[in-house]
């Protein structure tokens, strides 16, 4: 499968009159870890959905360097409160799979390898709706990066978890991006943003304030919205 | 209170002797209603879900109309069905009415929307949780479909038993349309109008306690093959 990579051009949502999104205008290249941070309703999760494309624009476009199918069916996605199909943990994590038509080795086997990098080896029969929440965004991930798909979003994905989920969650999301898997992230987490990214969006108020690499827009911010962010004042 | 004693005697009486008649009735009973549960479930359990799914013009007053049908009165669906199989309606020339064939089409228009209602209900909630993931996995409309339907199993089971438990105790439309003929479209539930028209309350609470322990025993049946309440944990 060939890299993907996206350009936003004037990109607006609207819901009931009010602008949440855009105009944004912006391309994503064909790797890196992007981490998208902003104050909560800067329109960060709209933003992700649009590019995955579960979220209709109300005008402009996005466009992926593959077409439209192949790049859906190239694309995961990790919500911020994982959703459980009410099955056990090996049904979870073979559904994705099913969809495809794998065969049935394969889907074991692939099951069997995720069910342990994931630490739920021994939990693979127990009801997916029953694991805590750590284990349930952990199977979330799994599920996700079990298709290997080539670009892998992710809502907060460590949103109200403790320091080792958050820690076992960052550990694979790197493995898998240094096995080439483009990563397009929203975070709350300053920290992990520093720990995670190579390059950072910036939203504010559904606009794209800044966009730069990690390094420099840690070094220095050009807007005064994002320093006073990073200082950790609240910002509007 | 001596009919009833009489009433639990007879029917006693009837099971232990496992009276002829009665299990002929009991049979038909039970292959007529178990046939309008299957057919009315392939209708309306798709259905349902396709309705919980589906945005379209029309979808408010369809579902409204479908809870409305919910309550169509059995003896006018009878009337109806009567009409179009007669030998003057439109579908005389197959020779329907009298036969249990025309008893399962007249149940399968009574209970096919209160199946489809339940599993409407039902899967709203749950398409709802799973709507996020299921688009995100650029799912078909027919694997989402069986995705629902196979997570919400159980809630189908409660609303094909529903359904089944209407099918069996009405007894408005079949008499119309079936006839009660002795020995062709005799069962249950017609047998205990005619009974008790001829004032024989005995034998009609009997087979009365036949039709209450069928329906128990197929429920059960259902849910033990089922399991609905061993694994009852979603």
């Amino acid at each position: 499968m060939k890299p993907m990579s996206v350009v936003l051009k004037q990109a607006v949502i609207r819901r009931r009159g009010t602008q949440i999104l855009g105009p944004i205008d912006m391309t994503l290249g064909e790797a890196g870890f992007s981490i998208v941070i902003g104050p909560n309703g800067a329109g960060k999760t709209s933003l992700l959905k649009v590019l995955h494309g579960v979220e209709r624009l109300s005008s402009g476009t996005v466009t992926w360097s593959v077409p439209d199918e192949d790049a859906r069916q190239s694309q995961a996605y990790v919500f911020q409160k994982p959703i459980m199909l009410r099955r056990s943990v090996r049904q979870n994590l073979a559904f994705p799979l099913h969809l495809l038509k794998v065969p049935k080795a394969e889907i074991a086997e692939r099951v069997q390898d995720w069910s342990g990098r994931i630490g739920l080896h021994a939990a693979l029969d127990r009801p997916a709706t029953r694991l805590s929440g750590g284990e349930q965004q952990k199977l979330a991930l799994a599920r996700a990066l079990i298709r290997n798909p080539q670009v892998l979003f992710l809502d907060e994905p460590c949103a109200n978890l403790d320091g080792r989920s958050t820690r076992e969650i960052e550990t694979l999301l790197l493995a898998s991006y240094h096995a080439g898997t483009r990563i397009i992230m929203t975070t709350h987490d300053l920290g992990q943003a520093r720990r995670l990214a190579s390059d950072v969006v910036f939203l504010l108020n559904g606009h794209v304030r800044e966009q730069a690499s990690a390094q420099a827009f840690f070094a220095a911010q050009q807007s005064d919205e994002a320093r006073a962010f990073l200082n950790g004042d609240i910002i509007e | 209170m001596n009919e009833i004693w009489a009433g639990i005697a007879a029917a006693f009486r009837l099971i232990v002797t496992l009276d002829a008649d009665l299990v002929d009735i009991t049979l038909r009973s039970l292959q007529v209603s178990l046939s309008a549960l299957v057919i009315a479930s392939v209708i309306a359990l798709p259905f349902g879900t396709w309705l919980a799914i589906r945005r379209f013009r029309f979808r408010r007053l369809t579902i409204a109309t479908l809870n409305a049908l919910m309550g169509l009165p059995p003896v006018v669906v009878g009337l109806i069905v009567y009409l179009l199989l007669s030998r003057s309606g439109p579908f005389g020339v197959l020779g329907l009415l009298f036969t249990p064939t025309a008893m399962i089409i007249a149940q399968v228009i009574i209970i096919t929307p209160l199946i489809a209602s339940i599993t409407h209900q039902a899967m709203r909630e749950l398409w709802a949780e799973y709507h996020d993931l299921l688009i995100s996995l650029n799912t078909t409309k027919g694997q989402r479909i069986m995705t629902l339907i196979r997570d919400g199993r159980r809630t189908l089971l409660t609303a094909a038993l529903a359904g089944f438990g209407r099918a069996i105790g009405e007894v408005g439309a079949i008499m119309i349309v079936g006839g009660n003929i002795d020995n062709a479209t005799r069962v249950l539930t017609t047998a205990i109008a005619l009974e008790t028209g001829k004032g024989d309350f005995a034998l009609a609470l009997g087979l009365g306690f036949v039709l209450i322990a069928l329906a128990l025993l197929v429920n059960f049946a259902i849910h033990a093959l089922s399991r609905t309440e061993r694994e009852g944990r979603w």
